[in-house]
């Protein structure tokens, strides 16, 4: 395998030790589990399960008198301890769950003791409910401080998959104190930072709301200890999130789903009749040298070390004894353990292989990479016709309309309401409201005539000069929203000219993630404004609705004169998700330019999820 | 003992302290005078007057008593004034005679009245105790947080006790009386007789009794003339004084510097002030007119017509160093400066003499100590330059010692001056008080500038000094009602500025609770955390303000808040009407009914007119329909909705979802098979899989289906249940609208090469190349693409040909090419 980068460059810096993070969780909790003395059964959100395994094990929490672990259900409990403990994102249904199991107890005369504890934070709303549901009285609310899960070195996520959709759909900001927050977390434990970046509303609100906490807590001058931060709403880039992922990461998570930094492999990768739970990080040597690679190369990459790993057990003939022993003793586990995660990714890529390779995924990529620049429209409208018409596949279907849509700044109404039809008639007419919500994020929309729009736009505008007004004309906003990203991919030269083939091998710029066919926009923004900042970038800027911003964040310290190794530092934060593609494009990023950049983001996402979370799910 | 004069009063008392209910808060705060006379005449129109004088005699208010008969006044520790009426109800007032409120001692007392009430200081705060007519007894041990206790009965007591008092016990509240010869302990739960040890045989009555300052000790007056002197829990005798006195001393109190060894207790008669302690002798002032004790920590002020003056133990330090031809270091120090004042030689020896015994930090330490404990700043300027000068004779001496002093002592002169008339002893009572609360009595005294003062010189922390000050400054402000809104806003404003700690909430606050709503907005105008002004603007019902304050803060949990309130206060209407205006408001309130009130979400809708909403509504609740037909009303309504809205399509979609229901409700009664919640598409699909083709091309001609999706649907049903004879028919029927290619492809995929190849040569020549390559059928691939001279198509079967056996197709495909591109 050839390195990526082969020019002589700066070494990005270490990044910090992020497993403070994971400490202070679990000492959080711990005390909180204290709070509550005596035997206790545990009640768990289903999705806080897995980030909870991350901070503490089974074990830990037995030591600190947890009895049984349940899973929060809709249903009756079967628990016989006299203490209960819920541990829950601040959800309304979670807490009327609860409410059912509380009230279910007083009827039938039996006392215990209750404990909410609301994870990251608690919300009014949900006191609301305990307090209708007459049971206020009855519970203790505590809020367990979780904001931050580290999944790698330079991967911390939120692990709030709604905050997608809640903010972005349905206009509510109330997790934008929570990325706020964990913002602040970063900037106290990390920090200071020493400048600020963003790009989007959602962006901009986050960012005001961490100056607040940092002007309401204590402040004390600091060196600045991480260079840069760059906030990104998901809606400045839609495109990427949504075009199929062909970097190994990215692969696996489309089609195995990555949870929590950690894979389900099935039957038909491990090759037994059960299934394997997989962490996939840097600490796995094998996946840490192909997660970032494109996967043509992957499978070349694997046999290689499938050779060179045989010639290290080949090693053996020929020694005597003493060597021998010094062979099983230093050498022989660590093949081992390559062997066992060799052979495993090996048969992942098989399988991958298998439902990717075939003609039909080349020609999907084909339409793809014909959307993003822009000609044989119509060929893959009717490509998009035949995929709705032989019903392969709910969001693939959808994922196709949105680029397509958000490719050419709205469909066309004749197309938009043929290829609409064909879908309801697929998939059916539920998804009428799917539609409804595509169009007020402004992923699927028709094109309006001309002047109707402008006048939106008018109107928008006036409204967005008033402030108070301003942070609230979202959902208006991304009703004239216009992608406007034919002009982008000009301005930002995302579409790279290649003559010939594209060496994926040794890539030259990030456009490798998606077979040289597309530089990610986000991941371009960013690697512009750690350039030069904002100027020179005002008609992108206007083209993707404003609200950028940057703010020297130093204090009082003046310009910084030394170029610390800790400046070239740089977390990028995604509200409403990132993908594993722009993870492994930033990785390019940093080797090439000497940055390190910590990927922070509300969750992963990916196409398939990020069109799940739309969908309006049958009541 | 030594007598010093505080004050000569400036107050004018035509009648003297005669006849007065007097009280006179501790740590030199302000007195209240109460003429009695009330008690014997009783005529509505001769109302007493209540006075409040400062500790200098300075008048602070006076106002005619209107309401019952009061039998004592006392004053709580922040200075407060509470008025116990014969009725059990205790009134309170500040100290410029402002109501605050009032309480009660309880039921019992409206029939049997107080006889007698005592005001008590502990830990716990002020408390008060009552002995009512039926000699019960209740307490109140603090009375911010009312609780009332009332005592076990003492068995047989038929009389009034002659005297009691109230001790603090093992954090317990207790009250001694004495009743004849004997002596009762009450606590919360018994009555127990005790003695005290040592007690001469003889009395049969006690006249007078005093607790200490701290509880620690307790003083009885016997009629025998006998003061004893013992420890509170009447363990412990200190010692007995013979005063040769018979009758009933006037007052009673301790007066004993904390640590003292000496117990000494001041006694008051008409014409005698007496002082009883260890030894057999006594010191005795004459007093010529009506005077009255206050205890304080570490002695006794004594109040009268003209003068106010502080009785107290000589301290260590001033006896060592003024006593007569005292030799202590001190005193040598004090007299070295004398004379080096004088500049004579003679310092020098005084200076030597202490420095042999290496004596000079003691001396200077004993100077400075001494200048706390002085009156007179002329004294304490003589003692400070003292020490000053023998401190430059030390070289390592810790300054912070003397630079205290000096502070200290300019702030106590500060507030012991006549304009303030706060009286404060340095070692004890000041050091007991601490700044902070001595501020705070300047504040409560309006005393604003001098207290900043204070609070800049002591340099103290601007967050717990200055703002705190300037803040209590602001809350009085905003009551002075002369002045307009502005004014007040606009002055506090200039005064505060951005101050460090400042909440204009909690003075806009106060302003409202002064009835000054318009103040109070402007106030929250110059709130800088818009959190700070929502929960003040929601109690002031300004509620659309609170609504856009809370979304201007950004705050969620706030914004809900407004909105729950709002839903709660408001009618429906207004409600919807507000939210409307408010995007984020609406779209939380929204969020919250999705969860809890999905009616509620339609009458948003439905006030809002949004009918495409409406719409989607009536499409999410029929699929949450149990019953077909409930489903299909939800649907119809969905529809009128969207025709409403001019949303064509989506009318007619629900329409077409309207028929597709009724067909598929036939369906499921036909063929006893689920249908219903399946799309078009898979309806179709099932009807085929199960062979219902007429059925099948009723809803393809019904609903329009496109060819192309009938035509995949078929074939792909056909391949499923592998009837070839069928599908072979159906290519047949017309001209296939997808091509053949699919029907190849399908066969393939359901390992039928057999069937496949059949399609082949219908296949058009552009897709041919795939046709083969489906088949596995590289060699005839070749041709086709030869044949088409087509380059991709040639790569394209170029990737699937394997270099190693398939080397004549790949020569073959490389000549091709050559010449495709020589073209």
């Amino acid at each position: 395998m050839v390195p990526m980068a082969l020019n002589s460059r700066r070494d990005a810096p270490e990044p910090p030790d992020f497993s403070h993070l994971k400490r202070l969780a679990r000492d959080q909790l711990i005390y909180l589990l204290e709070q509550l003395p005596g035997k206790k059964d545990l009640f768990i959100e289903a999705d806080l399960m897995s980030p909870l395994d991350r901070i503490a094990n089974v074990s830990t929490l037995k030591q600190h008198e947890v009895d049984k672990l349940y899973k929060l259900e809709n249903k009756p409990i079967v628990s016989t301890c006299d203490q209960l403990c819920f541990l829950i994102r601040p959800r309304i249904h979670s807490v009327k769950w609860i409410a059912d199991i509380v009230n279910t107890d007083k009827a039938a005369g039996r006392f215990r003791r209750y404990k909410i504890i609301f994870s990251p934070q608690k919300f009014y709303a949900c006191e609301t409910i305990l307090e209708e549901q007459g049971i206020y009285g009855d519970v203790s609310c505590d809020e367990w401080e979780f904001y931050l899960l580290p999944l790698d070195d330079d991967l911390i996520s939120l692990e709030l998959p709604e905050f997608f959709r809640d903010y972005f759909l349905e206009g509510d900001q109330r997790w934008v104190s929570t990325a706020g927050k964990a913002l602040h977390l970063l900037h106290s434990v990390y920090g200071p930072f020493s400048k600020v970046y963003g790009i989007g509303r959602c962006a901009k609100m986050t960012y005001e709301t961490w100056r607040e906490f940092v002007e309401d807590g204590e402040q004390r001058p600091r060196q600045p200890e991480v260079g840069n931060v760059f906030l990104i709403d998901r809606d400045v880039d839609f495109v990427t999130s949504l075009c199929s992922q062909v970097v190994y990461e990215g692969l696996v998570d489309d089609i195995f789903r990555i949870k929590c930094g950690c894979v389900e492999f099935g039957p038909e990768v491990t090759s037994s009749d059960k299934s394997l739970k997989v962490m996939l990080n840097s600490s796995d040597k094998v996946f840490s040298e192909i997660r970032n690679e494109h996967f043509s190369n992957v499978f070349g990459f694997l046999s290689q070390k499938a050779k060179s790993l045989q010639t290290a057990y080949d090693k053996r003939r020929g020694m005597d004894i003493q060597q021998m022993k010094m062979f099983v003793s230093q050498e022989l586990k660590g093949l081992k353990q390559d062997h066992r995660l060799l052979s495993l990714h090996i048969s992942a890529c098989e399988s991958i292989m298998k439902k990717k390779t075939k003609q039909d995924f080349q020609e999907l990529l084909k339409t793809e990479h014909c959307l993003l620049e822009g000609f044989n429209i119509r060929e893959s409208i009717s490509y998009i016709e035949e995929h709705i018409n032989r019903q392969v596949s709910l969001t693939e279907s959808l994922r196709l309309l949105c680029l397509l849509s958000l490719t050419e700044n709205g469909l066309i109404p004749k197309d938009y309401r043929s290829l609409k039809a064909q879908y309801l008639q697929s998939y059916g007419t539920e998804h009428l409201l799917t539609f409804a919500n595509l169009r007020k994020l402004g992923l699927l929309v028709e094109q309006q005539p001309g002047d109707t729009i402008t006048a939106m736009e008018n109107k928008v505008g006036k409204l967005v000069t008033d402030k108070a007004v301003g942070k609230l004309t979202d959902a208006f906003n991304s009703l004239a929203k216009k992608s406007n990203f034919r002009a982008l991919s000009k301005k930002l030269a995302l579409i790279p000219e290649v003559d010939g083939e594209y060496d994926l091998c040794t890539p030259r710029d990030m456009a490798y993630i998606f077979s040289g066919a597309y530089v990610p926009l986000s991941c371009k923004l960013v690697e512009q404004v750690l350039d030069r900042g904002w100027t020179g970038l005002e008609e992108v800027t206007r083209l993707l609705n404003g609200n950028e911003f940057a703010v020297t964040a130093g204090g009082s310290g003046g310009e910084i004169k030394t170029k610390h190794d800790s400046q070239r530092i740089v977390f990028v934060m995604f509200l409403g998700g990132c993908t594993f593609s722009e993870i492994s494009a930033l990785r390019f990023l940093g080797r090439e330019r000497g940055y390190k950049f910590i990927i922070v983001t509300t969750a992963i996402t990916n196409s398939a999820r990020l069109l799940e979370s739309v969908l309006d799910s049958r009541v | 003992f030594r007598k010093i004069e505080l004050y000569e009063m400036v107050w004018n008392l035509r009648e003297g302290l005669k006849d007065c209910l007097i009280a006179a808060a501790p740590y030199g705060g302000p007195i209240a005078l109460l003429k009695e006379s009330q008690r014997r005449e009783r005529s509505a129109s001769a109302r007493p007057l209540l006075e409040i004088y400062s500790a200098a005699g300075v008048a602070m208010a006076s106002f005619p008593w209107k309401s019952g008969v009061v039998v004592h006044i006392g004053w709580t520790v922040s200075d407060d004034l509470l008025c116990i009426q014969e009725d059990g109800t205790v009134l309170i007032y500040d100290m410029f005679g402002n109501f605050r409120r009032h309480f009660s001692m309880g039921n019992e007392v409206l029939q049997n009245q107080v006889i007698e009430a005592k005001v008590f200081h502990s830990a716990y705060g002020t408390g008060v105790a009552i002995v009512t007519g039926a000699f019960r007894f209740t307490l109140a041990a603090n009375i911010d947080d009312l609780k009332l206790r009332r005592l076990p009965e003492v068995p047989g007591l038929q009389v009034a006790p002659s005297c009691w008092a109230v001790l603090m016990q093992d954090r317990q509240t207790k009250v001694v009386l004495a009743s004849g010869k004997d002596l009762y302990m009450l606590d919360n739960t018994a009555c127990t007789l005790v003695t005290p040890p040592g007690i001469d045989p003889q009395v049969s009555s006690y006249f007078q009794m005093a607790a200490s300052f701290s509880y620690k000790y307790l003083a009885l007056f016997t009629d025998t003339g006998h003061v004893w002197m013992g420890t509170s829990n009447l363990k412990e005798k200190l010692s007995e004084f013979d005063t040769k006195v018979r009758s009933p001393p006037k007052q009673m109190v301790w007066c004993r510097r904390p640590k003292s060894q000496q117990p000494s207790v001041v006694l008051m008669w008409d014409r005698l002030l007496l002082v009883a302690g260890k030894c057999r002798e006594s010191i005795k002032y004459p007093s010529h007119c009506e005077s009255f004790l206050v205890p304080e920590l570490d002695g006794v002020r004594i109040v009268s017509r003209s003068f106010h003056e502080f009785l107290h133990e000589v301290p260590g330090a001033c006896e060592e160093i003024f006593k007569i031809a005292s030799m202590a270091p001190g005193a040598l120090l004090l007299e070295a400066h004398k004379e080096y004042e004088k500049e004579s030689q003679k310092a020098d020896e005084y200076l030597r003499e202490i420095k042999e015994q290496n004596l000079l930090p003691e001396a200077v330490r004993q100077c400075v100590e001494a200048a706390g404990f002085e009156h007179e700043p002329e004294t304490q300027k003589i003692l400070l330059r003292a020490s000053s000068f023998g401190k430059c004779f030390l070289s390592n001496f810790p300054p912070e010692l003397f630079v205290g002093m000096c502070l200290d002592l300019r702030v106590l002169n500060a507030v012991r001056d006549y304009s303030v008339g706060i009286p404060l002893t340095y070692s004890q009572q000041y050091k007991q008080m601490t700044v902070q609360v001595l501020i705070d009595r300047l504040v409560f005294r309006r005393l604003y500038p001098l207290a900043i003062e204070i609070c800049r010189y002591l340099k103290i922390p601007e967050f717990q000094g200055v703002s705190r000050v300037l803040k209590h400054w602001a809350c009085f402000k905003v009551q002075q009602k002369e002045d307009p809104d502005d004014v007040i806003a606009c002055a506090i404003n200039q005064k505060l500025g951005d101050t460090a700690g400042i909440s204009y909430s909690e003075i806009a606050a106060r302003a409202y609770e002064c009835g000054r709503t318009e103040l109070a907005i402007k106030l929250l105008e110059f709130e800088p955390r818009s959190g700070e002004q929502v929960p003040l603007l929601l109690k002031m019902k300004r509620s659309q303000l609170a609504l856009s304050k809370a979304i201007e803060s950004g705050d969620t949990d706030l914004v809900y808040m407004v909105v729950t309130y709002l839903k709660s206060e408001m009618n429906r209407g207004d409600f919807f009407m507000t939210l409307r205006n408010q995007p984020v408001a609406l779209s939380l309130y929204r969020q919250f009914c999705k969860h809890q009130e999905q009616n509620t979400l339609k009458d948003l809708f439905n006030q809002d007119d949004d009918h495409q909403e409406l719409g989607n509504f009536y499409v999410r609740a029929s699929y949450g329909e149990g019953s077909v037909k409930a489903r299909m009303a939800a649907l119809q309504n969905a529809v009128d909705e969207f025709n409403k809205a001019k949303n064509e399509f989506s009318a007619k979609a629900t329409e077409e979802q309207m028929k597709l229901l009724r067909w598929q409700c036939r369906f499921q009664e036909e063929f006893d098979k689920p249908y219903l919640d399946c799309s078009l598409h898979e309806t179709v699909r099932s009807l085929l899989e199960d062979g219902k083709h007429k059925q099948a091309e009723q809803l393809y001609k019904d609903f329009h289906i496109p060819d192309k999706r009938f035509w995949w649907l078929k074939i792909s049903a056909l391949a499923e249940k592998e009837d070839w004879e069928e599908l072979e028919k159906f290519s047949k029927s017309k001209k296939s609208p997808i091509g053949y290619l699919p029907f190849v492809e399908i066969c393939v995929k359901h390992h039928n090469k057999y069937e496949a190849k059949k399609y082949v040569s219908k296949v058009t020549l552009e897709q041919k190349v795939k046709a083969h390559l489906a088949l596995g059928d590289l060699e005839q691939a070749v041709e086709a693409a030869i044949e088409r001279r087509s380059e991709s198509d040639l790569n394209l079967v170029l990737s699937r040909c394997i270099p190693t056996t398939d080397r004549a197709l790949l020569d073959k495909i490389n000549h091709a090419r050559a010449g495709v591109l020589k073209k």
